[in-house]
């Protein structure tokens, strides 16, 4: 009995030495320097006592997040083991080989791509579109949406002078007319002896900035990015009647109603404007939401949250932002990056993510009664992420982006041209783009 | 009779190694010295040049390195030649380099002989003068984005103090109009210093009795300075034009840092456009050429600068 026993105690020694051998990796995750990422690195402590495998985190501004990431993947860099990638890469990271597949390690742990928000399965994890091939785990949710200043359209003397000048009540907007309206309404407006503005809007040059903005608003007036019957047929659908009025209605919104000097705007600029109480609306992506609620100028009920407003004909999307979580395939510790995966999707993880300001797309967190009331902003979140649709995930996505960042800013910010001509142009670029990649 | 190192060098030498280099001629010797610097040479700067050549007529993709390479011809140059944005780029970059070059030449020439008398406070104020060029260009870049702030800059505030014109009704990062010259701004402030500190060397180099030769033969100080001071000090000047020009034309971190090459495309110079083309879209191919026809621009120019300098220094 007592050799049993001794037998037993040594080989569960070894299996626990062994096991504990084979997990300790020093794993890297790379990611957006941003505040779920903070948010990400306390989540993951939990992980680093369970699996005994240590975190170690790549955080790069986003403003070079593409440009720094996409050249360590494209030269098979083995920095990051765990890529926290922006949606628009998964073709990329599909194709040249940079994420590993997932669909059995999916099958073998139980994870069901049906349990997660089906837009975000789309937009993050699919390769190529609508086709069951994933090669990432939804990891944040994320859209762009409108906040305002709730406590400034709830001034008696505020909504007085909008029904003067509009003849109706100033109300949160629901459509981009009434949006500008509002804007216009603010703009060089005195409030507690401050001269604030209409809206902070994307602007930026650099990176993705003015396309998302831009995005954001052409698909509610009918922008498409080609014929559904045949794709990468693009003229008259990027260049569309309605798409033309949406960029002009861009423009437009820039000209008129956004703070001096916001020509080179993005999310980071987007923030400041608003917690400053510069701008009476801004438009940003779903993420920044959580940091205005606990923020001592606009916090505490002083903002409202809108999803993204209608166009002319009453259509209604949003661009997606967010990202899923791939496995690089150039990691020597594969093994233990799918570990985290695997934990990374367990709905109490995944609750626990939420809870803490990552916006989780697992449907049982979302779809959770108590969801909606949990935070001021969960139901607009919802109400997007039902909404959404993403640029172009193609592999040559930068060259894509390029782009329609030098059109939509010679357009929107330089006065060049028109926004037909710009679109023209678009389409221009982008059949070169599809035809040096033999698409065309 | 000492004992000198090389003496112990000479004994410590193994014999049969002294009698082999015993054998060598001094030409051999240098070539022995000097081949290890050939060779870093060639494998750092001419292996690359030449692979730049032979892929600017592919279609090669770094970021696609199985994929198939195509031999183009010389279909990435003319696409590079005959594109409207590239001469687009070509002329900001000109308007960049032309005007920095003016600014920085007069101001720091200026500087130079303003600084180069004797007067209390005179290196404090060199050193002060000299401080921008110390910093980085991405920290001046940050720090200029704050001074054009329209609604907190102190440019703009400047601007509106001495002119009248309201601080938040221009934009120098955001206008079309104003943002080539925001660069220029922002870099002749970080620069001057640089063709100062050369222009003073040339100031300083040239013999007090020479001036006192002048005033003995009654010259004017104007006529002094025309006939005297300025062809002296010219080499000195080209050659800080020749450094200035050849840093501007790739000047890159200073732009980003300002406008990211906006608003629309105003102010994307020419190795911006490069950086994108090479290193975000990874046309590998395109973006060789693209380099080759800015080194041979450069070269070329550079060429004929040196001789112009070369000459002027015979005079």
């Amino acid at each position: 009995m007592k050799s049993h026993y001794l037998a037993a105690t040594a080989a569960a020694c070894l299996t626990l030495s062994m096991t504990q051998g084979a997990q300790a990796e020093d794993l890297t995750l790379c990611w957006a320097a941003w505040d779920p990422a903070n948010a990400l690195v306390e989540l993951s402590k939990e992980f680093e006592a369970q699996s005994g495998h240590k975190m170690t985190f790549e955080f790069v501004p986003w403003t070079n997040f593409a440009d720094r990431m996409l050249n360590e993947l494209n030269s098979g860099g083995k920095l990051c083991d765990l890529m926290i990638g922006d949606s628009q890469w998964i073709g990329a990271g599909a194709e040249s080989g940079h994420y590993i597949k997932l669909n059995d390690f999916f099958d073998a742990n139980g994870i069901s791509m049906s349990d997660f928000v089906p837009a975000t399965v789309t937009g993050y994890s699919e390769w190529p579109k609508g086709t069951p091939n994933y090669w990432a785990l939804p990891a944040f949710g994320d859209v762009v949406g409108w906040t305002y200043r709730k406590d400034w359209f709830a001034r008696p003397e505020i909504q007085a002078a909008f029904k003067e000048k509009t003849g109706r009540d100033l109300t949160p907007p629901a459509t981009f007319a009434e949006l500008k309206e509002v804007a216009e309404f603010f703009q060089g407006r005195e409030i507690d002896g401050k001269t604030v503005y209409g809206a902070s809007i994307y602007t930026e040059r650099g990176s993705e900035g003015i396309t998302m903005g831009v995005m954001d608003v052409l698909y509610s007036f009918g922008f498409k990015y080609d014929n559904p019957d045949k794709p990468y047929d693009m003229e008259g659908f990027v260049n569309s009647p309605g798409a033309v009025e949406g960029l002009e209605f861009y423009k437009a919104l820039y000209d008129c109603c956004t703070p001096p000097g916001a020509s080179n705007s993005y999310m980071g600029e987007g923030i400041d404007a608003y917690k400053s109480g510069q701008v009476a609306l801004q438009m940003n992506f779903a993420f920044t939401w959580p940091g205005f609620e606990v923020d001592p100028n606009v916090g505490g009920g002083k903002t409202g949250y809108l999803v993204n407003p209608a166009g002319p004909t009453g259509e209604r999307f949003a661009q997606l932002g967010g990202q899923g979580i791939s496995v690089v395939s150039y990691s020597e510790k594969q093994d233990a990056a799918l570990e985290y995966i695997k934990w990374f999707a367990q709905p109490e993880v995944q609750q626990k993510w939420w809870s803490m300001g990552g916006f989780s797309a697992l449907r049982s967190v979302v779809e959770d009664p108590a969801f909606a009331a949990s935070q001021p902003y969960a139901q607009t979140y919802l109400d997007s992420m039902a909404i959404v649709k993403d640029f172009w995930a193609e592999p040559a996505y930068a060259s894509l982006l390029q782009a329609s960042q030098k059109r939509f800013h010679d357009y929107v910010v330089a006065g060049e041209g028109t926004a037909k001509e710009a679109l023209d142009g678009l389409v221009q670029d982008w059949t070169e783009v599809f035809q040096d990649e033999g698409k065309l | 009779m000492a004992d000198t190192p090389i003496d112990r060098l000479a004994r410590a030498t193994p014999s049969s190694l002294a009698r082999r280099v015993r054998g060598l001629s001094d030409r051999a010797i240098a070539w022995v010295f000097v081949t290890p610097t050939i060779l870093l040479l060639l494998a750092i700067n001419i292996f690359p040049l030449i692979w730049t050549v032979r892929l600017s007529f592919t279609n090669f993709a770094a970021n696609k390195p199985n994929a198939e390479v195509k031999w183009v011809g010389l279909r990435n140059y003319t696409r590079i030649l005959t594109d409207p944005d590239i001469w687009q780029t070509m002329q900001a970059t000109a308007h960049f380099l032309f005007w920095t070059l003016l600014f920085q030449v007069v101001i720091g020439f200026s500087l130079a002989w303003l600084i180069n008398r004797k007067f209390r406070g005179n290196d404090l104020l060199t050193t002060l003068i000299v401080l921008p060029m110390m910093l980085s260009p991405a920290v001046v870049g940050n720090f200029w984005t704050f001074l054009y702030e329209p609604q907190i800059g102190l440019f703009n505030y400047a601007v509106e103090f001495f002119t009248g014109i309201p601080a938040s009704s221009f934009s120098m990062l955001g206008s079309v109009t104003l943002a080539p010259w925001s660069i220029v701004i922002a870099d002749t402030w970080m620069w001057t210093p640089f063709v100062m500190l050369i222009c003073l060397a040339g100031l300083r180099s040239i013999p007090d009795y020479i001036y006192e030769a002048a005033e003995v033969d009654r010259a004017s100080k104007w006529r002094q300075f025309w006939t005297m001071t300025v062809p002296m000090v010219l080499p000195f000047l080209m050659l800080a034009v020749l450094f200035r020009g050849i840093e501007n034309f790739k000047m890159f971190d200073l732009v980003v840092q300002l406008t990211g090459g906006g608003p629309g495309s105003t102010t994307l110079l020419t190795s911006i456009e490069l950086k994108r083309e090479a290193f975000e879209k990874w046309r590998t191919g395109y973006s060789s050429a693209y380099a080759i026809i800015l080194f041979v621009t450069v070269f070329g120019l550079a060429s004929i600068y040196v001789k112009a300098l070369n000459k002027v220094k015979e005079r």
